[in-house]
């Protein structure tokens, strides 16, 4: 029999979650490997190609479940390879909302005061800038002059996006061939690989054991290169302390699973998901009206035109983000492309007899698909989403070679995320329909549930125990060296973009983890600069750190 | 160039094409065409290739094909009997329905309580895909051979190593007020 390897950090994922812990662990001295189920796809690997099998179906996921369907990484870097770099920090009311169960449901150490060093450590990381006009895409500009046109504000959201290397083509979803895009692969990772970690990729966590010594054992798959439904190995490894980071998506189904060897686990462990609050409208824009009511245009031919080119989401209108409204009604409305496929089918068509998704009136509306804009709206729900028996392996029954499963997560939109839902569908209509600029119907519901790209609260921090699975200090409840510090980690939906937040809380979580890795006897200290090297992010939090950096 | 041409008269092939043609219709490919229903004056979903990503392993449906078909003609049958309309004769039973209560039908499978919405929306979403994005093909070739989907929306051309890259992307002007609680980061305060 031989030996299982040994490790003294695991971590599960390589996204946010993952490559920041690998790298501060690393960095600190620990021993770190990460298991990533996705491929490493190099910068060469990243198409602009729609064929199944280039990187845009292998670089993420799509799981179909009961009321609600999740668009997630599936790479080394996972959502930061394939997401959109807007990184806005979340509103300081966000920190005190209630939720469905009608107290604060974050942890009373965290507001947005406390996470602010934390958030510009990621800034730092990452190279966040705010954007200014000339850096906005048509579609981005087209959303500020409609907002503007009707009496309301518009801000180009802050974005880790090498605006000189941009060539605005509008695949980030396929990672960013260009390497405009910041994502942790040019950040995080490599200074975490330069510290020793080890990342390895298509290494699907299955499941955890207790050891006798009270670290972990982890068991994986390995998963083929081009069909993921196809397993070619599998194997363990021991570690002191675990870090998940497999995403909202899959971390609980991951600890649900393991529950036989583990243990009964926390009751929110694969409870109160949230999708975010998030909602998509589909406008088509009258072009004429462009031109003359919001007098804008490219050229002498055309005034917009555009939705294809940009780069995800520029513009949004924050005016709902006010503290004074009550909960459930406050959300932010961003301008957004989303590529064919995912992006097109799911959109009705306005003015036309529902159901409008298919038909003779919805390839007309694909036929002015440059006059497309669509708009994300980022609202408050109810963490109504649950996860139910763990499928098989990974967490879903994959359908196709890549990207499409069903996975076990139900989700019932309760009557406070359905106000949220209607209420910012009436206002997209209201800015965009306003003189005639366009028509607009929201995506529809019916075929896959409601859609999120950014799932959350899976397996959230707070200081109830019956309503949160982790302490404020990330560690699973009555499973100490069990760490999770991905997007399942965040309390609830957060009205605007979440990535800036969940990489803040996963820098936060750090020192708490570098603790229990010296109780455990791992040699390992907190306090590495930027992974650039920069220091003026580490200035401002070594002081909220010195328990475990002493 | 996948036009979608049946290479044959099979059942399957002419109702994959019309429940295809469903989802995004076409014009007829020529006057003996019985899949395409002929519900729109060019290419649709057919044409641009719905049988050809439809076969292709990757999709993960292929192997079910002939289930569907089986499942779908039977749906039609049940439907023309419901509504008093000829049953019998030559062609498959979706295929022999207008284009009209073709759509009635998907519309139907397709709906939240059906029990099989989930298999019939993904094959909707493939037929769609055929279109929208070309996702049987490499997607310059595509472009460069004029699929009719791409074409048709307007999907930009690469440049010639294949990538993407517009040099006007901006209005380039301030379009908008900031909200006033910004903060110096850029964020909602």
């Amino acid at each position: 029999m031989t030996a299982t390897e040994k490790t003294d950090v695991l971590v599960v994922g390589s996204g946010f979650g993952g490559a920041i812990t690998a790298y501060h662990l690393a960095a600190g001295g620990a021993r770190v490997t990460v298991l990533e189920r996705g491929p490493w796809l190099e910068t060469e690997e990243l198409e602009h190609d729609f064929l199944l099998g280039s990187s845009y179906t292998r670089a993420f996921d799509f799981t179909v479940g009961d009321g609600m369907s999740v668009l997630g990484g599936n790479c080394v870097g996972g959502g930061s390879m394939v997401y959109f770099a807007a990184l806005p920090r979340a509103p300081r009311f966000v920190f005190e909302r209630r939720g469905s169960i009608g107290r604060r449901m974050w942890p009373s150490s965290i507001s947005r005061d406390t996470l602010d060093p934390w958030y510009d450590r990621v800034a730092e990381a990452l190279g966040v800038r705010t954007q200014d006009w000339s850096d906005v895409s048509y579609a981005g500009g087209l959303w500020g002059a409609a907002c503007d046109h009707s009496g309301r504000t518009a801000n180009p959201v802050p974005v880790a996006i090498d605006k000189d290397a941009c060539v605005n083509c509008n695949w980030m979803m396929a990672g960013c061939r260009f390497e405009a895009k910041k994502s942790l692969v040019f950040n995080y990772l490599p200074a975490a690989v330069a510290h020793g970690a080890r990342i390895r990729p298509l290494h699907e966590v299955q499941r955890l054991e207790r050891l006798d010594d009270g670290g972990y054992r982890v068991h994986y798959n390995v998963i083929d290169d081009s069909d993921y439904r196809v397993t070619t190995d599998s194997g363990a490894i021991d570690a002191r302390i675990v870090v998940l980071a497999a995403g909202a998506g899959a971390t609980p189904v991951i600890l649900k699973r393991s529950e036989e060897r583990l243990g009964t686990m926390p009751h929110a462990v694969g409870r109160y998901f949230s999708g975010n609050g998030e909602r998509l409208n589909t406008a088509v824009i009258n072009e004429d009206r462009v031109r003359d009511v919001l007098g804008l245009s490219r050229d002498d031919e055309r005034a917009y035109e555009a939705f294809q080119v940009g780069k995800g989401p520029c513009v949004a209108n924050w005016d709902r983000l006010d503290p004074a409204l009550p909960e459930y009604s406050r959300y932010s409305l961003e301008q957004l492309y989303f590529p064919p496929a995912l992006g097109t089918i799911l959109a009705q068509t306005p003015g036309a007899p529902t159901p409008s998704w298919f038909g003779a009136d919805k390839k007309e509306m694909l036929r002015r698909w440059k006059s497309w804009l669509i708009i994300f709206t980022m609202s408050e729900d109810d963490n109504e989403g649950v996860f139910g028996a763990p499928p098989p392996t990974g967490n879903a029954v994959r359908l196709s070679q890549q990207m499409l499963g069903r996975g076990p997560l139900t989700y019932r939109p309760t009557a406070n995320t359905w106000h949220g839902w209607t209420s910012a569908d009436a206002e997209v209509k209201e800015i965009l329909e306003k003189d005639g600029i366009a028509s607009v119907a929201p995506w529809t519901n019916d075929l896959v549930g409601a859609y999120t790209v950014h799932p959350l609260a899976s397996c959230r921090i707070g200081d109830d125990p019956h309503t949160s699975a982790l302490d404020d200090r990330h560690e699973l409840r009555g499973h100490p060296g069990i760490f999770v510090t991905d997007g399942s980690s965040v309390p609830g939906a957060l009205t605007v973009n979440p990535a800036m937040t969940i990489a803040a809380l996963a820098e936060r979580s750090v020192p708490g983890i570098v603790e229990a890795a010296r109780a455990r006897g791992v040699d390992v200290t907190y306090g590495a600069p930027a992974p650039d090297g920069a220091t003026s992010g580490r200035g401002g939090v070594l002081h909220l750190a010195d328990r475990s950096s002493a | 160039m996948p036009r979608g041409t049946p290479d044959t008269e099979s059942d399957e092939t002419l109702t994959l094409e019309a429940f295809a043609d469903t989802i995004l219709p076409g014009a007829k490919r020529g006057p003996d065409d019985v899949s395409v229903a002929g519900h729109s004056h060019d290419a649709g979903s057919v044409e641009a290739g719905a049988l050809e990503l439809l076969r292709t392993p990757a999709t993960g449906l292929t192997s079910g094909l002939a289930e569907f078909v089986e499942l779908l003609n039977g749906h039609a049958e049940r439907y023309a009997r419901e509504h008093g309309l000829p049953t019998g004769g030559r062609l498959p039973s979706f295929v022999r329905l207008s284009f009209e209560d073709r759509t009635a039908l998907v519309r139907a499978l397709t709906s939240p309580g059906h029990p099989e919405k989930e298999f019939w929306v993904m094959l909707a979403l493939f037929c769609n895909m055929a279109f929208d994005s070309a996702a049987h093909m490499s997607t310059p070739a595509a472009i460069a051979a004029g699929h009719p989907g791409l074409t048709a929306m307007g999907f930009a051309a690469p440049d010639p190593d294949g990538l993407l890259r517009f040099k006007e992307y901006s209005y380039g002007r301030p379009l908008a007020r900031l909200h006033p609680d910004t903060t110096p980061s850029g964020s909602p305060a």
